[in-house]
């Protein structure tokens, strides 16, 4: 490693450490000073704009014109020169089972069903188990720890942790040594189309676990312990109060956590590339959107691909404004 | 009166060796038993790396990373100098840094800004744009590389030109919506007395912010700031997108992914290089866990 070099950039990034707040600030103290030079009338209709005009630019440029430029972009061919209709989503859609975008769909549908379902049980399961220990936080926050680190790294993780020898040799890999003290063969875990998916995605939801936990935690602290004592006064067991007091009681908080879920499965991207590019059958939207862009360079079929995904997400999105605008409605 | 005050104190559970209290310490011994083996299970990935990445290449390749926790112990900082020569690991740690903090100062800063004037200020179509925020939460990043892309080609904004600044303000475009939402909830719950008193005391505008919004926010402003550097700092698909696998740009996250292709048989070198962009966020999560914990919570439990 050649660190001459880098000590010659510390100096940029010192320069970026300051310029880049001196610039902000620079810009709100002049934005009010030009304000402030206004008549007193028109003031207060201009003094938000200073405000949240960046924000507004920022975000327009970079999330809500692009989307429609992806829409818009869909409907032309590779190079973008000629107007093709819709016929970049048939070759997304045609070919069912197995053709076109397909197999990445039922993937993601996979993903969507066992990453939300798995790492909604753990959580919750994990919150009520810590909640009754003394020493819960260092175990919540070592569960919480993989949260912290990238998706490439967790990739990296489970694809040791799935290491592979043949049979006979000793095994390297946790998960086949395992397998290995019960007399069974060792498997290919991340190799074989038919085991690969939920290979993947108990890579994911290993790395998910904790923020559900940290949650669903959280909401079950809030419940108030009167209410659990009179039903244990009332002779209820501990799992008919889970049934019947805690279960209800966190529902608006599971579902906030599912959706939140339910967007990252969709958007499954950084484990599915690093373990398997999508191969063995491992395909998913986000993946197969990046291959088109990059491999293939056809940015048809990839905003075809992309606004695939945003159909996907509609739902989730539209179900989110509502509970936004039910808990504006309580304030 | 005693009597039956210390009969409530004591139930039948309390007392030794009745079949009541025998079930409570089995369950109780159940469920320590339960918690441990969990939280065992979910560490051992991340130790079985961290020990690996100590062990020598030879042991590395012909037993597992549990055999090097029993005598003779057997350690090396080896794969650490490796793959720390035969890569641009150092590069990109600088670059994860270059890109990490201005990723994280601009957003912060321009959404503070914001979260103000939407949560004290009035102007025409405020919970309009509001509710486009919480719903551009939701939208795949995957539906805004194409114009982006294209745009920044055309306007020269590539690493080439440019080096980190287009991601940065990718970045900034990107994190926005999550980092509005969260500041502008908590400048919302500040209350309106501390406002109206400033305004009568003459206060202008910059100072009731800089003065008395900020400094009553630091918890929520820490909290956005840790949760948005680990978000970046870990990032892999805006990163590759937009400055791909150059090593004088590429931060961590996609250095180390590259290896996985390049050096996928020299699997004792990965281990150390993975463990190596897994520092940094380690040592700001276990030190500043509480604001990282409060992040998550204020981003999702108001959903």
């Amino acid at each position: 490693m050649d660190f001459s070099q880098l000590l010659a950039d510390v100096p940029t990034l010192v320069a970026v450490i300051v310029g880049v707040p001196a610039v902000l600030a620079a810009y709100i103290v002049g934005g009010e000073y030009v304000v402030r030079l206004l008549p007193d009338k028109l003031r207060p209709s201009v003094r938000p704009w200073i405000w949240v005009g960046p924000a507004l630019a920022f975000v327009g440029f970079f999330l809500v014109y692009p989307v429609f430029g992806t829409a818009y972009r869909s409907l032309f061919d590779l190079s973008g020169n000629s107007f093709v209709g819709l016929s970049n989503y048939v070759t997304q859609l045609s070919g069912f089972p197995s053709g076109g975008s397909w197999i990445a769909i039922r993937n993601n549908v996979f993903w969507l069903v066992f990453f939300t379902v798995l790492v909604l049980a753990f959580g919750l399961l994990f919150a009520v188990l810590t909640d009754r220990v003394s020493y819960e936080s260092p175990i919540k926050s070592l569960i919480f720890m993989p949260m912290a680190i990238s998706f490439v790294a967790i990739a990296l993780i489970w694809k040791f942790m799935y290491s592979y020898q043949p049979p006979g040799e000793p095994q390297t890999g946790t998960v086949n040594a395992l397998l290995g003290i019960f007399h069974q063969d060792p498997r290919l875990w991340v190799q074989d189309p038919n085991v690969a998916n939920q290979a993947l995605i108990v890579a994911a939801v290993w790395g998910f676990v904790g923020f559900a936990m940290v949650i669903l935690s959280a909401a079950l602290k809030g419940i108030p312990g009167d209410l659990l004592e009179a039903a244990r006064v009332d002779g209820a067991g501990e799992l008919t109060i889970f049934r019947r007091v805690i279960f209800p009681l966190m529902m608006p908080t599971i579902v906030v956590v599912g959706t939140t879920l339910v967007i990252f499965a969709l958007k499954a991207f950084d484990v599915v590339y690093v373990m398997t590019n999508g191969n063995y059958d491992t395909d998913v939207l986000a993946n197969r959107m990046y291959k088109l862009l990059t491999a293939s360079q056809d940015f048809g079929d990839a905003s075809a691909v992309a606004i695939i995904l945003v159909a996907a997400v509609i739902p989730v999105l539209i179900f989110n404004l509502r509970q936004f605008r039910a808990v504006e409605a309580r304030r | 009166m005693t009597i039956a005050s210390e009969r409530v104190a004591t139930p039948a559970a309390e007392r030794p060796f009745t079949p009541e209290w025998l079930g409570q310490v089995f369950s109780k011994g159940l469920l320590h038993v339960a918690v441990i083996g969990i939280t065992l299970v979910w560490i051992v990935p991340t130790l079985g790396l961290l020990v690996s990445s100590f062990r020598p290449l030879d042991q590395f390749s012909s037993s597992g990373w549990w055999t090097a926790l029993s005598p003779p112990f057997k350690f090396t900082l080896d794969n650490y100098t490796g793959v720390l020569d035969a890569s641009n690991l150092g590069q990109s740690f600088f670059n994860s840094f270059m890109i990490t903090i201005p990723a994280t100062v601009i957003p912060v800063t321009i959404a503070a800004f914001a979260a103000y004037a939407f949560s004290w200020m009035k102007f025409w179509g405020r919970d309009m744009f509001f509710l486009a925020l919480v719903g551009l939460l939701a939208v795949p990043l995957q539906a805004t590389f194409v114009p982006i892309l294209t745009t920044f080609v055309n306007l020269g904004l590539t690493p080439e030109n440019v080096g980190f600044v287009g991601l940065w303000l990718v970045h900034t475009g990107y994190g926005l919506p999550f980092a509005i939402y969260l500041l502008a909830n908590f400048f919302r719950a500040l209350p309106t007395d501390l406002f109206e008193s400033a305004e009568i005391d003459g206060a202008g505008t910059l100072t009731v912010f800089f003065r008395i919004v900020l400094p009553l926010s630091v918890p929520a402003i820490a909290s956005l700031i840790i949760f948005q550097f680990l978000w970046i700092w870990n990032d892999y698909l805006v990163a590759l997108v937009y400055v791909g696998g150059t090593p004088e740009v590429a931060p961590l996250t996609v250095t180390l992914a590259n290896l996985v292709g390049s050096k996928g048989q020299d699997y004792q070198l990965l281990t150390a290089a993975a463990f190596f962009s897994m520092i940094v966020p380690l040592i700001v999560f276990f030190s500043l866990q509480r604001y990282f914990v409060r992040g998550i919570l204020a981003g999702s439990v108001k959903g």
